[in-house]
């Protein structure tokens, strides 16, 4: 008895090495397609794009590959994604420079980089800043990907045998994510998120082929596409946002020498503890949709909670590493759904799904048996666009941190226009750019109202699918929607959801009783 | 952001409050648009299995519950007297979103390199207090850039109007 036991146990060490082995095999191979010079020279074009993108008021990851998109359709889907992505790293990166320099967040995700990133600066120590932060970036981000490259293979091999009731709990836990994870209101989360389903709806029923809610509108019976509105909800709705607060730029001078460089990494790994602690903040809400965002804010609240000094906001290190990294492990983590489930964790993931679908790739875990060669070029070409996306924003600070010189008078029209172009190609209609500029409307007034946008956004992505796996449960039980708690993976993924989507409520009740 | 708050209430065109039920309103008549829709499309259960307006009609009922929440929030709970957007910002959001409409129209009607030209160089002069000058020539450098890019090296034609295509007076298509 005891024997067998252990032979079984051997067995299963062999078997876990003999996994490990084969996504190291997998990912050289991988590394062996991303490396081809073509990709290398979109990796660098990505990133460069990516940074100027992050820097831009009105665009960013999210509505920039947006507009980029209708433009890789020629390309190989593995060239084209390895490009779209690069541009979500150098986005990623380039948020802090505007946050440091100029106290300007180009990004959500850089406000709390903001808080003591710029007294930094101010105090002629933009050079240490920046370093920090980039280098922070890429911790963040390589810790995300390491995980991506053995987790995504695990959580997809594992979701094969998902049938429609599982995927449709893994949706909802997603939605309910939302839900649970915002700091806003509960009800205006999910007014926001119906929204987007009920965009979603619009147009052609896949399984009837009847028409829905087109009121008798041609230009209704494409429906609403999520890359119009999320040109328009990011884009237009941020040049409204920003004109409002009439933003002059005012900056510090910015270089960074390699002398500071060098000082700089010497002191960073005293700050080991903060750094970790954020990668896992960044992982869980990059993988949970919680994003970027909330990821930073929370790993700058824990940083400031843990550490000693008090010198947070008046140009801590530990406040411009802790956000960072946590964001970029965020932003980089949020792939893992998207790769493994056909779920995205952020708007920019879900941006990168519509690619997906587009290029005639089903995102899910089939992906991983069927597209290897363009599964593991992606994952080997965040390695390589991370490292490419570092040295980029070390060695060319000067000029990007230049292009917020240019009056905003010349870049808020320019912008319009290139959002414009970019909502244009999605279906070569005009139509979509009268919608972009609603969208755009939208956009400013969710802001200024505390509506989320991403939950609707992702709604609007995944609502058509997410129907789908629901009619499909429905018609396996008959209607019943005890097919959701039908076996254990399902009761336990669908009672997950239901806890995130009752939090707000718990999370009160808790805190009364304390 | 404080120095806003004290101002807010001087120039206030509009409160936090309005604004909020005005969009739970929205919200709760596009609830009933959507509803009705799925009502109309059947949202029963047929004998080949749920209807077309199945699902939708579920995702009106969750609408409409929460925006009534919201529109209760907004109207009894929160009370949010500070001002949604004062004369300065909403001169500024609308000097931006107007011209944005008059572009989008001329896209639609002489084509998006011409309409371009002007909006930039509008905005320029407008805004920006440019010369004239140096508006056209960021502003037609901007629509020459595009018109090469897009007609030449992606070869995805932009739209050259629909009423009118000011490009032909030029010459070029």
């Amino acid at each position: 008895m005891c024997n067998k036991n252990y032979q079984l146990k051997n067995e299963e060490k062999d078997l876990k090495k003999g996994f490990k082995l084969e996504e190291i095999n997998a990912l050289f191979n991988g590394f062996a397609i991303a490396m081809s010079p073509f990709n290398l020279l979109l990796m660098l074009v990505g990133v460069t794009l990516g940074v100027i993108i992050g820097v831009l008021p009105g665009l960013g990851g999210a509505n920039g590959i947006a507009i980029l998109l209708p433009l890789t359709f020629t390309m190989s889907p593995t060239s084209a994604i390895i490009m779209l992505s690069c541009i979500y790293w150098g986005a990623l990166f380039g948020g802090a420079i505007t946050s440091i320099l100029f106290n300007i967040p180009g990004e959500p995700w850089s406000v709390a980089t903001t808080f003591d990133g710029y007294p930094m600066a101010r105090k002629g120590k933009a050079g240490q800043a920046l370093t920090a932060a980039f280098t922070s970036s890429f911790v963040g981000a390589l810790f995300a990907i390491v995980m991506i490259t053995f987790l995504a293979p695990l959580v997809a091999k594992f979701a094969l045998k998902f049938g429609p009731p599982e995927f449709f709990a893994v949706y909802l836990l997603t939605f309910c994510s939302f839900v649970g994870m915002n700091k806003g209101s509960p009800f205006k989360t999910i007014s926001a998120m119906m929204l987007g389903f009920a965009l979603a709806t619009v147009g052609m029923d896949t399984v009837t082929g009847q028409l829905r809610l087109t009121f008798g509108n041609p230009e209704l019976m494409r429906g609403f596409d999520f890359l119009i509105a999320v040109i328009g909800l990011f884009g237009i709705g941020e040049i409204l946002l920003s004109m409002e607060e009439g933003l002059a730029f005012q900056g510090a001078a910015a270089k960074i020498r390699r002398q500071v460089v060098l000082n700089t990494w010497a002191q960073l790994p005293k700050y080991w503890a903060t750094s970790i602690r954020s990668c896992l903040i960044g992982c869980w809400m990059g993988i949970t949709p919680g994003g970027a965002t909330p990821a930073s804010f929370m790993a700058y609240g824990v940083a400031k909670r843990m550490s000693k000094s008090k010198n947070f906001g008046k140009g801590q290190m530990e406040g411009i590493i802790a956000p960072e990294t946590a964001a970029h492990a965020a932003g980089t983590s949020a792939l893992l759904p998207m790769l493994s489930l056909g779920i995205p964790g952020s708007p920019t993931a879900a941006v990168l799904l519509g690619g997906l679908l587009i290029w005639g790739l089903q995102p899910g875990p089939l992906l991983f048996v069927e597209k290897p060669d363009f599964v593991w070029g992606l994952i080997a070409s965040m390695y390589l666009g991370n490292i490419a996306g570092l040295i980029v924003v070390l060695t060319c600070v000067p000029l990007f941190a230049s292009i917020l010189k240019i009056p905003f008078s010349i870049i808020a029209p320019v912008i319009i226009v290139i959002c414009a172009v970019g909502a244009y190609t999605v279906h070569n209609a005009v139509f979509d750019v009268w919608l972009m500029l609603g969208f755009g409307f939208l956009g400013y007034l969710f802001k200024k109202l505390d509506y989320p946008m991403a939950p609707m956004v992702l709604a609007l992505v995944l609502g058509d699918r997410a129907e789908d796996s629901f009619r499909q449960s429905m018609l396996i039980s008959q209607g019943s929607l005890g097919v959701f708690f039908s076996s254990y993976v399902v009761t336990g993924i669908t009672s997950l959801a239901l806890l995130m989507l009752l939090w707000p409520l718990i999370g009160k009740v808790l805190k009364k009783h304390s | 952001m404080s120095q806003n708050l004290e101002n807010s209430n001087q120039d206030s065109l509009i409160s936090v409050r309005v604004i909020d039920i005005i969009t739970a309103l929205l919200f709760i008549v596009v609830g009933l648009v959507v509803m009705f829709g799925s009502l109309k499309l059947g949202a029963n259960w047929s004998s080949d299995g749920p209807e077309a307006g199945y699902f939708p009609f579920y995702i009106s009922v969750i609408m409409l519950l929460s925006s009534a929440v919201n529109l209760y929030q907004a109207a009894i709970v929160h009370k949010k007297t500070e001002a949604f957007v004062n004369k300065e910002s909403f001169k500024q959001v609308m000097a931006v979103l107007l011209p944005a409409i008059v572009f989008v129209l001329g896209v639609q009607l002489i084509g998006i390199y011409v309409s371009s030209v002007f909006y930039i160089a509008f905005f320029m002069v407008w805004l920006g207090k440019y010369r004239i000058w140096k508006a056209i020539v960021v502003s037609v450098g901007v629509s020459v850039t595009l018109y090469l890019l897009f007609e030449f090296w992606f070869q995805i034609p932009l739209p050259h109007g629909s009423w009118f295509n000011p490009l032909e007076l030029v010459g070029v298509q």
